[in-house]
């Protein structure tokens, strides 16, 4: 624990010197500022023409996690690859500490990269709390955050298991970038393609029906939580695996 | 300290050691001699727990490789060729980092001791990015010798270093290996003459041969090799030579002077300075030629070098 906890430290204070980590977070903060600003300004015309529905930060966080599809590889891209790159990894590889530990140090420390950021975005809840008698949905706002948690937590995993298996953080970046395309606006696609079970399962594959329709509705089913936690134990063993494979070669 | 048996390593279809055998013991600095692509690499990677042999084993530090590789690894200090640093640290963030990893108590204290055991104290918030090569050398022989390990596996340390820092590194060495086992590669042979206790000489992924330093030298030459020289003509010179007792090769060079060898112990110099005297040459030159540990790895080596050039 205390190795992956190193691990992470060290992974989390690098994306503060890190530009691509800044331009990631000046990405999704300025995005989500102008979006928002658009928000208050259409719910301040509705409420003087009568009103309308009461804002909400859902369509923030939907907004948040399609960010999140296109910038996640470029967090990512680099945990691993570059240390295979630049032979950093060898000294990682004998030092008394276990691959798992080195791969879930790199996970954490990119997901405790997108907390920060997320944390940043709490400002609008709030905002909008005040805005609204007798204030927003409290249960509505919980279920959305636990799902742009979980998705950024499933995407970073994958992420830094496609990282090890790549040398080239350019290569690393589009593999990750096209399975989180698949993953987000192709699965649907699918799905509408076949018929029967094969429908069945490339909508259970689809993110947006986990995300979207589920957890940023308010719903927390343990399906969609089954769901994240797969993808998070699935990138990660393929990042380990890939590190183990590393050894042998 | 160091057990290595019948080690095997193959990358696909190509051998890069193959069934190396050998051991080293405390406070011994062996070293690890061979031509690029001989090996070394391959094996001190293996001993650091980094990859796995194909066949044999290896101890080290009473610990096997493959089986105990966490164990193995907490007890030894690696320095790979390549110094792989991260540029984007200061020298003493990066030494905290590696203290952590192998659970020092007090790694603020102990990185900072250890960055002045390779004097380099004062460049302590400097970034790595920064530093010259010497410096990235130093940093680097910190980082494994951060945990004081038993044992210290060292890929070419002095490669790239200027010659000041070359000896300053090669002191540093010494003193580890007082009492500490020390494995180290170099493909420089005066190096492993001045530093190593053992020499195990590698070609093709195999042991030529084993021995230290001195004992290599003598054992390999076995006879001593003299030249000799006169003023004028020197016809009939070889001839005259070849008759002293004890004499064994004779060669002409071109330039008129005369190559002869004799078994060690029984120096046939003054029998042969008398005899070239009274012969009425005009003795110049009698000059001992050692054949120096590069020839020895020449010689041990030359199919390799054959097989390069042809």
């Amino acid at each position: 624990m205390r190795n992956i906890w190193t691990i992470a430290r060290r992974e989390y204070n690098h994306y503060f010197i890190s530009p691509i980590a800044y331009v990631v977070a000046f990405i999704i903060l300025v995005t989500l500022g102008i979006y928002f600003t658009y928000i208050i300004g259409i719910t301040t015309q509705q409420a003087m023409f009568g009103g309308g529905p009461a804002p909400e930060v859902t369509p923030i966080n939907w907004l948040f996690v399609f960010l999140l599809v296109f910038t996640t590889p470029a967090v990512t891209m680099r945990s691993l690859s570059e240390e295979a790159r630049t032979g950093t990894l060898e000294l990682l590889l004998t030092a008394p500490i276990r691959d798992f530990e080195l791969v879930i140090g790199k996970w954490l420390g990119g997901f405790l990269f997108i907390l920060t950021i997320l944390a940043a975005t709490l400002i609008y809840p709030l905002v909008l709390n005040s805005l609204v008698t007798p204030g927003i949905d409290q249960q509505l706002m919980i279920s959305s955050y636990l799902g742009v948690i979980l998705v950024a937590a499933s995407f970073l995993a994958l992420g830094v298991g496609i990282s090890a298996i790549f040398t080239n953080q350019i290569a690393a970046f589009f593999a990750t970038f096209g399975l989180f395309f698949t993953m987000w606006f192709m699965m649907g696609l699918f799905a509408n393609l076949v018929q029967g079970s094969g429908a069945e399962v490339f909508q259970y594959l689809n993110m947006s029906t986990h995300f979207t329709d589920n957890l940023n509705a308010g719903s927390i089913k343990v399906s969609d939580l089954v769901y994240f936690i797969s993808l998070i134990a699935l990138g990660l063993f393929v990042g380990t695996t890939a590190v183990e494979t590393r050894r042998w070669r | 300290m160091i057990k290595v048996n019948g080690l095997t390593k193959d990358y696909g279809a190509r051998r890069a050691i193959d069934n190396l055998t050998f051991d080293a013991e405390q406070g011994e600095i062996v070293g690890f001699l061979g031509p690029n692509g001989a090996g070394k690499t391959t094996t001190m990677r293996i001993l650091t727990g980094y990859m796995p042999p194909t066949d044999g084993s290896a101890m080290v530090a009473g610990y096997d490789v493959v089986e105990e590789s966490l164990e193995v690894r907490k007890r030894v200090g690696y320095l790979p060729e390549t110094v792989p640093l991260y540029d984007d640290m200061t020298a003493i963030d990066y030494l905290k980092f590696m203290a952590n990893l192998r659970r020092i108590p007090d790694p603020e204290e102990r990185a900072f001791e250890t960055l002045e055991g390779v004097n380099l104290a004062e460049r302590a918030e400097s970034y790595i990015g920064t530093f010259s090569k010497g410096m990235r050398q130093r940093v680097g022989l910190a980082q494994a010798l951060i945990h004081r390990p038993e044992v210290l596996i060292l890929d070419e340390p002095t490669i790239g270093l200027d010659p000041a820092q070359v000896v300053e590194m090669r002191n540093v060495i010494r003193e580890i290996g007082k009492d500490r086992t020390v494995l180290l590669s170099t493909h420089i042979l005066s190096e492993a003459q001045q530093i190593c206790d053992r020499v195990l000489i590698i070609n093709k992924g195999k042991i030529v041969t084993e021995d230290t330093p001195e004992n290599l030298q003598s054992r390999l030459v076995g006879s001593q090799r003299v030249v000799l020289r006169v003023r004028g003509d020197s016809d009939g010179l070889s001839a005259r030579i070849a008759k002293v007792k004890g004499v064994h090769i004779v060669e002409a060079k071109p330039d008129g002077s005369v190559e002869f060898e004799f078994g060690a112990g029984e120096d046939a110099r003054p029998q042969v300075a008398k005899a070239v005297v009274s012969a009425g040459y005009e003795l110049l030159e009698l000059r001992p030629v050692g054949l120096s540990l590069e020839e020895i790895f020449l010689e041990l080596t030359r199919d390799n070098a054959t097989e390069m050039s042809s």
